[in-house]
């Protein structure tokens, strides 16, 4: 019935509409997928991808409209149920039981064939063999808690295969991937596109879109945008798609004057929440009117090393100056006064208290400042209206200055946290993922500001996980590997497959720059 | 219209609590033999029915409504202070040693000047387990617990020794009490022929205090920020230590004012043990917590609920007259109420995070993108 013939899509999803109390998440969306073919959803947060795939793989009904599998309608009812009709998702957080080895996560949840007793050795033979196919390169018999993240996506991937999948849905699948972790993954997708499955790749990452899909759909505000061969369409026109307007995909960046080092680390030692040390005495420093961008896969100290620059962790040896001062160290208060600004990574945990409304998270740092309080009590006037000034400025999106932050959307939170950490003209920014889980029309703004930020003479330490934001943003690129830099590079020089090497450890052409003591 | 909805559900929530509460302490009075209606009766009117019920119900709230202050700004900055008693008998003592010290000081400085001290004993007992959770992570209810067990054994030690009136050394009684305390000290009656004192007007005005404490000032804007998200406080530069402690400490002065006003504002006038901290206290530095939960650890909303938790007290006292059923009928009934008020917490959450989370948060986004792309298209 599969083979039936290459006309009949082997999933249509047509006229799909689906309404959330005040908002439409997707209006007549139609959507289809041929046998053995990559195509891609692209669009940003809250395009309506996610719900159009939730419908697909059951969770919840449309209003309006009908999915077809092979030809015949169906409806779809639970997960379970797309399950049983070929249809697998591969979550972004990986669905998976650490304490378990990769074939009892693979038998989980399934009927074994000797039922009540398991048959892992069948799940390790079949497994094996998938995993010879599409060179997967897993073994059933170790634990998932062992394994790198690639390779538990790949464990993920075996689940779709084992439970014969036909449809496989990929939820931003890159996203805590390392290059070279990436091109593995595009060729085991690709490979399982010559076996004939069918892929629908979800991403907001243009260049990997256009590397691997075979076509594109573009979702914006839950109406389809357009329709794309990655051969006649460029980056730029996918993300004027995707926003509806035309984007920078890179901030000009106006040649400057460097200056004086304004931010000076030296041998700084960090231990991390495993008591082991995160960062291994990194030295370097950056100058005013300077973008020092931190590439690297996210958990090789560089949240270590932003909370120690910030004080709020305590390096174990090291210093650090800012204009030639050396700074306290584990003294948050300290730091900021000495000019420090910092845009943490986990903006809900650390940037903006949830049920603080706007103008309470905007006086976060200052309302000690004569002009918003005097003897003690807050002036709510000059308050109100600083809190105007920087809504209009940074274009914050807010029904009033009462709404809690917690009702803003992730990329007006960063805003006002980056209105916030600007405000105050710092000699040092350390913008810490700043653009995570933000939409491009936002990223691109904030992008614009740490740009803007940079002519005005701040020393700016970027730390991303986003190679392409590192790039567009950064002077110079560190690369992090296990607490240590493997290498500063100028941007001119910097090419992702540099990069990308060195972020997996391997250093293209000299031996690591810092020299990392051995735990004693 | 939202929010009003949610203020709807907010205060219909509670209200189910105390009703459903209260029949089953109806149905506890059946079983006892006593007509219920008979008897919510007696102790409503008891409570609120004529101007010396009224007056001895704004009495029995003075101590709930202080403590209960007390709560709320130590639960607003997350230190759950279950001192309260010991803050109380330490404030009070304090605050009796100042009297029995200075006898012939004039009553319009010798009453600000008790009543100081007492707060500022209350202050320095919290401000210990507030140190030791700050410094030494030592979980703040266990010391302030304990705290407690020492406050009162000190106060025995004491009104036994030290401070017991020469009077009952002369005649052997040896009851643990203090002289009678000077004239001055006296609490000064607000109404005539009724029995409430200063120390309510005292409390609703702390009530207003704590309140623009809380909303209006920098201390309290760091206070509610470490209590809400202690992570981004730090990272604000907030020092959420020195937070910690001065919210158990002005909690703790909440309740040393409790304390004193109990002592200055009683009818024998003078401070007296029975040995444990219930004979003093009347456990109002529990009880407070109760009506702090009740006011939704709101300040002033915690101003009727003293007075209701206050009327209850009251009403007991006649129920057990008038329909002879034990008084311990209605520790149980304010009980259930707060099992049911508290447990209601949770329905309020799960309805409200249903009523705005997916509604306010989508519709803000979407409108957002309009918007966003509408600005940048001209």
């Amino acid at each position: 019935m599969m083979e039936e013939s290459g006309s009949v899509p082997v999933l249509e999803m047509r006229g799909i509409t689906k309404h959330f109390p005040g908002v439409v998440a997707n209006d007549n969306v139609s959507f289809n997928l041929l046998k053995g073919e990559v195509h891609a959803l692209l669009g940003e947060n809250g395009a309506g991808k996610s719900t159009l795939m939730k419908i697909l793989f059951g969770f919840y009904p449309p209003d309006a409209g009908q999915v077809f599998l092979n030809g015949h309608a169906v409806n779809l009812t639970s997960p379970a149920h797309a399950i049983a009709n070929g249809i697998c998702m591969i979550h972004q957080h990986f669905m998976l039981v650490p304490t378990l080895t990769v074939a009892e996560n693979v038998a989980l949840g399934l009927r074994s064939s000797r039922h009540p007793l398991t048959d892992l050795a069948a799940v390790t033979k079949r497994i094996q063999q998938l995993s010879d196919t599409f060179g997967l390169q897993v073994d059933p018999l170790a634990y998932v808690w062992q394994l790198a993240v690639g390779e538990r996506q790949r464990v993920e991937i075996i689940k779709a295969l084992y439970r014969d999948a036909s449809i496989l849905i990929l939820d931003e699948p890159t996203a805590v991937l390392t290059p070279k972790e990436v091109d593995d993954l595009f060729q085991i997708l690709r490979q399982m596109a010559e076996a004939g499955r069918s892929l629908i790749f979800i991403s907001h990452k243009l260049h990997e879109v256009m590397a691997l899909s075979d076509r594109i759909t573009v979702l914006r505000n839950g109406c389809v945008t357009g329709e794309a061969n990655p051969c006649d369409t460029s980056r730029a026109k996918l993300a004027q798609m995707m926003v509806g307007r035309e984007v920078k995909l890179a901030p000009d960046k106006p040649h400057t004057q460097i200056c004086e080092p304004r931010l000076e680390v030296k041998d700084l030692v960090v231990e991390g929440d495993r008591k082991t040390d995160a960062v291994c005495g990194l030295s370097f420093q950056i100058c005013g009117g300077e973008v020092l961008g931190v590439a690297g896969v996210s958990g090789n100290g560089q949240r270590e090393l932003a909370e120690a620059i910030c004080g709020l962790r305590k390096p174990k040896t090291g210093q650090i100056k800012i204009d030639g001062q050396s700074v306290p160290s584990g003294n948050a208060k300290a730091a900021r006064e000495a000019g420090l600004s910092y845009v943490p990574e986990e903006r809900m945990r650390d940037g903006a208290i949830a049920d603080f409304n706007i103008f309470e998270n905007f006086i976060l740092l200052n309302h000690g400042q004569k002009r918003f309080c005097r003897m003690g009590f807050l002036r709510f006037t000059p308050i109100h209206q600083h809190s105007r000034t920087l809504i209009d400025e940074y274009t914050v999106k807010t029904p009033n200055l009462e709404t809690p932050a917690k009702n803003l959307s992730g990329g007006n939170i960063q805003k006002l946290i980056l209105a916030r950490e600007l405000s105050s003209d710092p000699k040092v920014l350390i913008a810490a993922q700043p653009t995570r889980g933000v939409d491009i029309g936002a990223a691109e703004y904030i992008h614009e500001r740490l740009s803007h930020q940079r002519t005005n003479g701040t020393a700016t330490l970027v730390i991303s996980e986003d190679l392409d934001e590192v790039l567009a943003l950064s002077d110079r690129i560190a690369v992090m590997f296990e607490g240590r830099i493997m290498g500063i590079v100028n941007r001119e020089e910097a090419s992702r497959e540099r990069i990308g090497l060195m972020m997996a450890g391997v250093d293209p052409d000299s031996p690591p720059a810092d020299y990392c003591p051995s735990p004693e | 219209m939202n929010n009003l909805k949610t203020k709807m559900i907010s205060w219909t929530i509670p209200s189910c609590a105390v009703l459903a509460a209260l029949i089953i302490g109806a149905i506890m009075l059946s079983a006892l033999g006593a007509n219920p209606i008979k008897g919510f009766g007696t102790m409503f009117a008891s409570a609120f029915g004529n101007l010396d019920g009224l007056a001895s119900t704004a009495v029995k709230s003075i101590p709930l409504l202080l403590v209960g202050i007390g709560i709320c700004i130590a639960f607003r900055a997350s230190v759950i202070n279950i001192g309260g008693e010991g803050q109380m008998v330490m404030g009070a003592l304090l605050a009796t040693i100042m009297a029995l010290a200075f006898p012939g000081l004039p009553a319009i400085i010798f009453i600000p000047l008790v009543l100081l001290v007492g707060l500022i004993g209350g202050a320095a007992w919290g401000a210990i387990p507030g140190a030791l959770k700050a410094y030494f992570n030592v979980s703040e209810i266990l010391s302030t617990i304990m705290l407690n067990i020492v406050a009162v054994q000190f106060m025995n030690f004491m009104l036994r020794g030290p401070l017991i009136d020469p009077g009952e050394i002369e005649r052997g009684t040896r009851i643990p009490q203090t002289a009678r305390l000077p004239e001055a000290t006296d609490l000064p009656l607000l109404l005539e022929g009724a029995r409430m004192h200063l120390g309510f007007l005292i409390a609703v005005l702390a009530a207003v205090a704590a309140w623009i404490l809380l909303w209006r000032t920098s201390l309290g804007f760091r206070l509610r920020s470490v209590g809400l998200n202690p992570a981004a406080a730090r990272y604000a530069g907030i020092p959420v230590k020195r937070s910690i402690i001065m919210a158990l400490a002005i909690s703790g002065a909440m309740a040393g004012l409790a304390g004193a006003i109990l002592v200055f504002g009683s009818e024998s006038h003078r401070m007296v043990t029975d040995g444990s901290s219930t004979g003093f206290t009347g456990s109002a530095g529990f009880n407070g917590i109760v009506v702090a939960l009740f006011a939704g650890l709101h300040p002033l909303w915690s101003i009727p609920s003293a007075l209701l938790f206050g009327g209850m007290l009251v009403g007991a006292n006649a129920l057990q007259r008038a329909v002879q059923v034990p008084s311990a009928l209605i520790i149980a009934l304010n009980g259930l109420i707060v099992v049911f008020v508290v447990s209601s917490e949770y329905f309020k959450r799960r309805v409200q995070t249903v009523q705005t989370d997916p509604k306010v948060q989508k519709t803000v986004s979407d409108s957002d993108k309009n918007q966003e792309s509408d600005n940048l298209k001209d």
